[in-house]
């Protein structure tokens, strides 16, 4: 084997380290593929299928696909990109994204990747589904904007290891849980971590609000993945 | 029959925040007038249709059956059709509504509200006022629609490209900064 794998994605070529994923040999090419529950430095579990591309006819994860020796990768062909447009339509339609209202607008990846993919409304039905808002001490948990990435239930633990969040139910019914006696504990510091790593609105620190003037958030002039496009 | 093409508006289950951002393209309002001319609208206070129209925009989503009607009478005489901002796309902040029953509404609303006097506890049910939808539907689950203007308001911009265009028969330029949900 050699020690650097060969690949090419939408005919671009490039070198990679083996055991790299696909998203992440995309990126030291410049090239961005979207994600949505994946995050830097978490363990990947390839739940929203935004990172989805095409190898050899075949719909794979790419946050959670190894890259191998020669691999023809298809990420911005029509089809891959009417794939992601419509997960993207199926998550805006399935809960309750009342933008205007949302304090995570303009640093909201969902939104963002509406915009890059030029979304003015979806094709489904909205839901309008009925779903509670938690309160605990410091921050607020909104279901109606959960999309159920699972980065809290990842990324956030207590000094001594524990996990605060985890998912409860299964299939249209899965939410996130959170131990209350535990998120009490929680620091200011990890929870602005929570809140930030949230791709939505759902995990909101509380005392925040609407923070930066529109215009200077982080989606407002970009379009996300510009920065790793950018790098080349 | 003038030549020009004409243009209709309306504001259903809306604030006029999307009619302030038509106004909103300023100077351009004079360029505006030379390029259209506009029929039942708020901007010109025309209560009734005097003709077909080409291209009628729709702000808000419809809460009451006075919206269906009026958002059908604009299909019937519109040959384009747009929902301008959040409310038409999606039914908006109005929308919230949805996700309670419209009994837990009023009841909320008109009786159990710690801000209504006692005196005062009743549910509106005069004839006159239009029947309330069981929830409030975006624009294009009522009738068929051309296109779709995001943005609460959409930007001044966005609704003069999308006018221009349609109006030179050209296709829209739609930069990134000018589309957004908020």
């Amino acid at each position: 084997m050699p020690e650097k794998l060969k690949f090419s994605i939408d005919g671009r070529e490039g070198l990679a380290d083996q055991g790299m994923t696909i998203y992440e040999a995309a990126r030291v090419i410049g090239v961005y593929i979207p994600v949505l529950c994946h995050y830097e430095g978490l363990k990947p579990v390839g739940s929203c299928r935004i990172c989805s591309i095409l190898v050899n006819g075949r719909w794979l994860a790419s946050c959670t696909q190894p890259l191998s020796e020669g691999m023809v990768i298809e990420n911005n062909t029509p089809q891959v990109i009417e794939y992601r447009r419509a997960i993207i339509e199926m998550l805006l339609a399935e809960g309750n994204h009342f933008c205007p209202a949302c304090e995570k607008s303009g640093n909201c990846e969902l939104q963002a990747l509406a915009y890059r993919y030029g979304i003015m409304v979806p094709r489904f039905p909205y839901q309008f589904p009925q779903r509670q808002i938690e309160a605990y001490p410091g921050f607020l948990l909104d279901h109606n904007r959960c999309v159920q990435c699972q980065r809290c239930v990842r990324a956030i633990q207590t000094e001594d290891g524990q996990k605060i969040f985890a998912m409860k139910n299964r299939s249209k019914d899965v939410r996130v849980n959170v131990d209350r006696k535990l998120a009490a504990k929680l620091s200011p510091d990890q929870i602005q971590k929570a809140m930030d790593i949230c791709p939505v609105g759902a995990i909101l620190k509380k005392e925040v609000g609407f923070l930066r003037p529109i215009g200077q958030r982080k989606y407002d002039r970009q379009p996300i993945g510009s920065e790793i496009e950018g790098k080349k | 029959m003038s030549s020009k093409p004409v243009i209709a508006t309306a504001s259903l289950a809306g604030c006029f925040g999307c009619h302030m951002s038509f106004l909103d393209i300023d100077e351009r309002l004079l360029e505006l007038i030379e390029l259209v001319e506009f029929d039942k609208s708020p901007i010109d206070d025309l209560k009734k249709f005097t003709r077909p129209v080409d291209i009628g925009l729709i702000e808000g989503g419809c809460c009451n059956a006075e919206n269906v009607e009026v958002l059908r009478s604009f299909r019937k005489n519109c040959r384009i059709l747009i929902s301008l901002g959040e409310c038409a796309v999606m039914g908006g902040l109005p929308a919230m509504r949805n996700t309670i029953s419209l009994k837990d509404c009023l009841e909320e609303a008109y009786l159990n509200s710690p801000t209504v006097a006692p005196e005062d506890r009743v549910i509106p049910n005069d004839e006159d006022l239009p029947l309330l939808l069981d929830r409030v539907y975006p624009c294009h689950e009522v009738v068929k629609i051309d296109y779709f203007l995001p943005g609460c308001p959409p930007s001044a911009d966005l609704i003069w490209e999308a006018l221009t265009a349609l109006v030179q028969n050209r296709p829209m330029k739609l930069d990134y900064q000018l589309i957004k949900y908020d």
